[in-house]
């Protein structure tokens, strides 16, 4: 029987391939142990344990930084289903505090409060994988260059106004139908003026898709919503601040993965949509002034 | 031989890899979501994904009786990680009232070799197939218990001894890991000429 031959952690493959397992789901912000068993019940694919929902954070203010140990510890305690946290972007001690608390992904995230204004973290540098956001391709194959194993639109978070995720996933999937269709002596431009690394320009003209699985996030809050995101190309959805901030959290939650799965089927999404309750309040991206939109963080 | 009709369960997870797959072994590979559908096919795959989603999604969608009626009538299935936990009799470490569809007379600890930071890659040995396979295991269950109509078909070695990451019972086959995401069929072809022919004439 097998000698563990050639055994590798933190490969390539095992780190993107968490990502693929993630597929067709849903992804729930949480901030404590009894919110993230309601997610699990209704059928999140994990868990992203953070302190304050980003419609908190954006409300509160101040520097937003990584979750306490002990919070995320609980949360891991609790649920059987994958757990995530958040690191500042190019704050790469706390994420080596997450990856030593054995969270199963870490998301560099602009909804925290950026530590460095120049650098992202170097993620080959961990076993653990990463989630990065993007507003377009070449941010997005930035961060597949620097290691990120998984992508996600960014959307604008805590506000539930969709306008945003559905931008900048249309941007990113519109930017790689484009490169498909090009010669491959203009790939060389193209990877100038995206500002991203010709090997990935490249692999990505030819595949047709990106190297990593995409998911989108910020401002979805309800079933419909996924639903649009799905169809639009994504992989699977982040709900962050909608589920929680709602009038119904089970239900919305458990409306949303349903939504996420029959994403072509009007008469799921219109099923689960009944009765849902209040859903989160929101505030439309418009008015919020540039300098506040997180979406503008990370480039 | 005429080509296979066999459906992955689509409801969440890698079943498209899987669908690439099975059309590398030359037959059609589709994905299912009906309760319909399931009576039409000559095997059924369940991928890889999070076992509660994949569980609470076809008991909301009518699937849950229709696939554990097909499994006791002989249908030929294969799950990899999240589907060998769907194929068990018993769950070690199960999420609060999750449910498999059984089949396969064996007990599986859920997340058995780590969180993500253990998920690993490795040769393995499959009997049936040579040379030896990649094994990927992510966040992968291991056997931990198998009743006396179980084969095991490949073990892992770890610090608490060896533990079975392939087995078969009848027409169900399972694996810990993911074959699907490797460009090696070899495991799909396996399923599809040691147990699908021999269900189908």
């Amino acid at each position: 029987m097998s000698e563990n031959t050639n055994k590798v952690t933190g490969s390539g493959r095992v780190k993107r391939g968490m990502a693929e397992m993630l597929k067709g789901g849903v992804i729930m912000d949480v901030v404590n142990v009894e919110q993230a068993k309601i997610a699990e019940e209704a059928g999140a694919v994990a868990v992203m344990a953070l302190e304050r929902v980003p419609a908190d954070i954006r409300a509160q203010g101040g520097v937003s930084r990584m979750s306490d140990p002990d919070m995320i510890e609980a949360i891991q305690a609790a649920v059987s289903i994958p757990v995530m946290a958040k690191a500042r972007i190019g704050h790469f001690v706390e994420a080596q505090v997450l990856q030593s608390l054995g969270v199963d992904y870490i998301d560099e995230s602009e909804v925290l409060t950026p530590a460095d204004y120049e650098n992202h973290i170097d993620k080959w540098n961990f076993t653990v994988p990463f989630v990065c956001g993007a507003t377009n391709l070449g941010e997005a194959l930035r961060r597949i260059n620097e290691g990120a194993a998984m992508i996600r639109s960014k959307g604008e978070a805590g506000t539930g106004d969709v306008s945003n995720a559905t931008t900048h996933i249309r941007t990113l999937l519109r930017e790689i139908r484009r490169l498909s269709s090009m010669r491959e002596d203009e790939i060389y431009v193209a990877a100038k003026e995206m500002q991203a690394p010709y090997e990935l320009v490249r692999e990505v003209a030819e595949t047709g898709k990106l190297p990593v699985v995409l998911f989108t996030a910020g401002g979805i809050a309800t079933p419909a919503d996924a639903a649009m995101m799905m169809q639009l190309g994504a992989d699977g959805v982040f709900v962050g601040s909608g589920i929680f901030k709602s009038g119904n959290p089970a239900q919305r939650a458990a409306a949303c993965v349903k939504a996420t799965t029959y994403f072509t089927d009007a008469k799921v999404v219109a099923d689960v949509s009944r009765g849902l309750g209040e859903a989160m309040v929101g505030i439309n991206v418009a008015d919020i002034p540039v300098p506040h939109r997180l979406a503008e963080r990370g480039w | 031989m005429s080509a296979y009709r066999i459906g992955v369960l689509s409801l969440q997870g890698d079943f498209r890899e899987h669908i690439r797959s099975v059309e590398a072994t030359g037959h059609s590979g589709f994905g299912v979501n009906r309760a319909q559908e399931i009576s039409t096919l000559d095997a059924l795959i369940l991928p890889g994904g999070e076992s509660t989603t994949i569980a609470k999604l076809a008991q909301s969608f009518g699937l849950f009786k229709p696939i554990k009626e097909a499994i006791a009538g002989g249908l030929a299935v294969y799950g990899s990680c999240a589907g060998m936990i769907l194929l068990a009799r018993e769950i070690e470490g199960a999420g609060v009232g999750q449910e498999s569809f059984g089949g396969i007379d064996m007990k599986v600890r859920r997340n058995a070799f780590g969180r993500q930071v253990d998920s690993f890659e490795t040769d393995i040995d499959f009997a049936g197939i040579e040379p030896a396979v990649r094994g990927v295991f992510i966040r992968a269950p291991w056997v931990e218990s198998v009743g006396a109509g179980v084969t095991v078909l490949a073990s892992v070695s770890t610090d608490s001894g060896m533990h079975p990451v392939a087995v078969r019972q009848g027409n169900l086959l399972a694996t810990s890991f993911h074959p699907e995401l490797t460009q090696d069929s070899r495991v799909h072809r396996y399923f599809i000429e040691e147990i699908v022919a021999k269900t189908r004439r």
